[in-house]
């Protein structure tokens, strides 16, 4: 469904089936719409055969990066003696993403489902969800439904009456965008700051509290239900022909200048183009589209002759120069100023920052001041050069890719749409704001 | 530990083997290559934050933290290769916009981190047209003062404060470039160790206020030697300007104190200048003490120590040399000889074995009692009818003063004249520790050399030179030139410091034979 419109005929419905749904949010409602069959079925087997009907799945992580889940979840060692931890990533930050609060809000049993068949595949007893500090319905929602599952006995020490223990906890952010990275998220669960830590140790070797730990994203976990009840086999039909690398369905967030902004779930491979004019309804009236951001704000930005020709899948992303990321679709047309954009973008990170490595810290913050003294028309000739070696000094270098996605928007700003750039130098003022005024 | 694997690589074209688990940092130090670096101290858990040892390592994807990533076999690492030093330079440029270009009122400069490598490979200009940060200066209590412009987030400071010193008081408040180093409220560095913080900071962000605008570093000269402040026995440096001691530092020592020196020793430095010295040798004619010369004093003393029993009062801040010799004096004479020591509260440093503050406050507490010292609160106890009291540099008392009765005669040697002491026949003046080399015996039975780091007031002498003229005196064979002479003897006199000389010994000591183990485990 293009939640909050009407689904579009082309639109497959798995996760977002239910969303407006005001009945499907309790578990009672919930196990009406077929809730918890896949858990029931999920415990009545081994963990290493569900680790293998998600392999075969070839489901993918949703949170950005794209990893295999069931490889992720085959990295954790069954019987090492260690206590074993599932953190469920609901810390959805990522500029135009909005799919896993949706998730949350209308779905919040799929997740606890899908937390449950997780942490007994990776042989965790205990799984946290950690939710974005500014998600206050969502987190309502998933408090409760978290309280009536255990009422249920549906999650804790006797899951499902089969003896087996599967605790789920939420676990509330105070704000900041990098503790949607993994290990910065581990921080902040153990209640330090939310800091990115050094890899390796990877986090299944020393995740939380220094045990082995898997991270998975919303959307990832909340598809697993889904792959139980369906099999391997329909999940992978999902998919393109000639593509078998992404499969299934993706949740795209759409936002900016589109008719119909929203949450739109199509299969892996859809062609971008008939995306954006057909579902999203294309741009508003009397404008063209300039460009798009598909991933989330990190991923490269697109001019539109890379998007028209770009598949909505992993592959299909990376093909036409950008990423699938977070599948956080922003939009932009040509009555804005990219430079502003960019300006904006860059804010962003200089902002959320976490200070730990020089190029980050001072970076980001400086890449912001040259993007906004451009923007103000103060920028010279030699800012290009300033920018794209700044951006090389931030690429690569640091910690974690706070440092890199804040480069990404710069460089491919810088390579796309450089005229716009230099109007503003040459004409000392945004020929958009002149435009606007006059 | 037994089986560690050795793992080979190679380093700016150099072999190395080091055991596994060593971090690139580290095993490039093992062949003299110094891989800049401003998080990374070898006495804190690593951070991996400042970005500036990225090294380039063959057929990996990205440069690599040198500080963070584990050798492995077979790695061959660049550490000034062009990508590696261009990305340094990166960080440099990036490390410098928000710096304060105040390295001429910076107490840092001259031996700042940040500006030997922006020297060493720096760009020569920046890029940067935006105002700078600022921060104002913040008082963190303690010795300690917080210039928020000049630091560099390399969070060394609250990484010692968390894991070391185990008193977390700093934080890195607020995020992106608007960071600092933030203090607990309400609570202020008064850790008895925080002062290490200083030391810690790579730039002129932790200072001092003992030491602010105190001098320049390039005018101080730097010795090696031991904190005399309480038994510990830190490792030190003595930095002076002009014949003045105007900062103690620590000496990195792993079996004594590692980095760190604690605030107590740090900041007790000034006796070291002390006044009131004594200049000349004298010697009483009628009642008065007139200035004389050496030979005249040193014959006077012989004079009235011969035929007498000696007791003698021996500062437990002496050298084994002197104490040596004093042991002598006392074997020669029959007498005996005792001491008092200094007592204050113990502070441990939590993240160091067995590294304290000791409550006895005094250098060689343990060389006086294995040199034959009886410690004891009321050092006079033992001084006989028609005994001569030598007072060597021993600190004086009401209490004892009105203790010295029994005593025929005094002979003083010593830095000062002690005050209120009747019945002084001579005085023979001595360098105090900063003045001499000499060794000190720690608590743990660590014996351990400490250099000259000034010149004596006066004609003032060594302590082991005056002793051993005045042993010569007396008709002794003395005939030492250097103090490693006498520490030689020492060690062949006393089968606990058998096979020990100033060679063996080195910067950093050696323990005596059955030495006494740290309490609860050995180092």
């Amino acid at each position: 469904m293009g939640y909050p419109h009407p689904p579009h005929p082309r639109e497959t419905l798995v996760l977002s089936k239910y969303f407006g749904d005001r009945d499907a949010i309790s578990l009672d409602g919930w196990r009406k719409r077929g809730g918890y069959v896949a858990l029931e079925k999920a415990l009545g087997m081994t963990p290493a055969d569900i680790v293998g009907v998600v392999k075969d799945s070839g489901l993918r992580g949703r949170g950005g990066a794209g990893f295999p889940t069931g490889l992720k979840w085959s990295f954790m060692k069954p019987g090492d003696g260690k206590p074993h931890y599932l953190c469920c990533n609901a810390d959805e930050s990522e500029p135009g993403t909005f799919k896993d609060r949706e998730i949350m809000r209308w779905t919040p049993h799929a997740l606890i489902e899908g937390c449950a068949i997780g942490a007994y595949a990776i042989g965790a007893e205990t799984c946290y969800i950690y939710i974005r500090g500014e998600f206050t319905e969502p987190l309502q929602r998933m408090e409760a439904a978290v309280r009536e599952a255990r009422a249920a006995g549906i999650i804790g020490p006797n899951a499902m009456g089969t003896g087996k223990r599967v605790d789920v906890w939420v676990h509330k952010g105070a704000g900041a965008y990098i503790c949607g990275e993994e290990t910065a998220m581990m921080n902040s669960i153990e209640g330090r700051r939310g800091n990115p830590r050094i890899k390796p140790p990877f986090p299944a070797v020393a995740g939380v509290f220094g045990q082995p730990t898997t991270i998975n994203n919303v959307e990832t976990l909340a598809a697993v239900p889904h792959i139980l009840n369906n099999g391997a086999e329909w999940y992978k039909k999902m998919a393109r022909a000639d593509n078998p690398k992404s499969t299934g369905t993706k949740l795209w967030s759409v936002c900016g200048n589109v008719v119909r902004p929203g949450n739109y779930e199509v299969e892996m491979g859809f062609p971008f183009k008939e995306f954006l004019y057909d579902l999203c309804g294309g741009p508003p009236p009397g404008r063209k589209f300039k460009a798009v951001i598909p991933g989330g704000s990190s991923v490269p930005i697109m001019n539109m002759a890379e998007a028209e020709a770009a598949v909505m899948d992993y592959e299909g992303m990376v093909a036409n120069g950008s990423m699938l990321g977070s599948a956080g679709c922003i939009v932009i047309d040509d009555a804005q100023c990219m430079v502003k954009q960019i300006a904006r973008l860059a804010r962003f990170y200089a902002h959320e920052s976490c200070a730990q490595c020089t190029q980050c810290r001072e970076g980001t913050a400086w890449t912001t001041k040259i993007m906004e003294r451009i923007e103000a028309g103060d920028g010279t000739m030699a800012d290009f050069d300033t920018l794209l070696e700044i951006g090389e000094n931030m690429t690569g270098k640091t910690i974690c890719v706070l440092s890199d996605s804040c480069a990404v928007p710069v460089v491919s700003g810088i390579q796309k749409w450089r005229h716009e750039f230099e109007a503003h130098i040459t004409g000392k003022r945004c020929p958009f704001r002149a435009a606007a005024a006059a | 530990m037994a089986d560690v694997k050795t793992i080979n690589l190679t380093v700016e074209g150099r072999p190395v083997s080091v055991a596994e688990g060593t971090s690139i940092l580290e095993a490039a130090r093992t062949v003299g290559v110094l891989i800049p670096h401003y998080c990374y101290h070898p006495g804190l858990p690593v951070a991996g934050v400042c970005r500036m040892c990225l090294v380039e390592v063959e057929k990996a994807p990205k440069l690599a933290a040198a500080c963070a990533t584990s050798v492995a076999e077979g790695q061959v690492v660049h550490v000034h290769s062009d990508t590696a030093r261009e990305a340094r330079k990166g960080v440099l440029e990036m490390l410098l916009i928000n710096h304060p270009l105040d390295c001429p009122i910076c107490d840092q400069a001259g031996e700042c981190e940040l500006q030997d490598y922006t020297f060493q490979e720096g760009r020569k200009d920046s890029r940067y047209q935006e105002p700078k940060r600022f921060n104002p200066v913040e008082d963190f209590g303690g010795d300690v003062m917080y210039v928020p412009n000049r630091c560099i987030l390399c969070t060394r400071c609250v990484r010692f404060m968390d894991d070391v010193a185990e008193e977390p008081v700093l934080n890195v408040s607020e995020r992106g470039d608007r960071a600092y180093i933030g203090k607990f409220e309400g609570k202020d560095l008064t850790h008895p160790w925080a002062g290490n913080v200083v030391e810690l900071c790579p730039v002129g962000a932790l200072l001092s206020k003992d030491f602010l605008n105190k001098a320049r570093a390039w005018e101080l000269d730097r010795t090696a030697s031991i904190c005399p402040n309480c038994t510990q026995g830190c490792n030190a440096i003595i930095e002076t300007r002009d014949n003045v001691v105007v900062r103690m530092r620590p000496r990195p020592n792993p079996e004594v104190n590692e980095y760190f020196l604690c605030d107590y020793g740090r900041l007790n430095y000034r006796w070291m200048n002390g006044p009131n010295r004594l200049e000349l040798p004298k010697v009483r004619r009628g009642t008065r003490l007139e200035d004389a010369d050496w030979d005249v004093a040193l014959g006077a003393a012989a004079t009235v120590l011969r035929g007498k029993r000696a007791y003698v009062l021996a500062s437990p801040m002496l050298s084994n040399e002197a104490l040596h010799l004093l042991a002598r004096l006392v074997k020669l004479t029959g007498g005996a000889g005792a001491f008092r020591v200094e007592r204050g509260p113990e502070a441990p440093l939590p993240g160091v074995k067995d590294l304290s503050l000791r409550s006895e406050r005094a250098a060689n507490v343990v060389g006086a009692e294995m040199l034959g010292f009886s410690k004891s609160d009321t050092p006079l106890g033992g001084l006989r009818d028609g005994d001569v009291l030598v007072i060597a540099d021993h600190a004086i008392t009401e209490a004892d003063l009105a203790a010295l009765a029994p005593a025929r005669s005094v002979l003083v040697i010593g830095t000062t004249l002690p005050p209120g002491v009747q019945g002084i026949e001579a005085v023979l003046p001595i360098a105090n520790f900063t003045e001499e080399e000499g060794t000190f015996t720690n608590l743990r039975g660590r014996v351990q050399r400490f250099l000259q780091a000034k010149a004596a007031p006066g004609l003032a002498r060594p302590s082991w030179f005056v002793l051993a003229d005045l042993l010569a005196s007396l008709g002794e064979q003395t005939d030492y030139f250097l103090p490693s002479e006498v520490f030689a003897a020492l060690a062949s006199a006393h089968a606990d410091f058998a096979g020990l000389s100033y060679e063996t010994l080195g910067l950093r000591g050696l323990p005596v034979l059955n030495a006494a183990p740290a309490a609860g485990a050995t180092r």
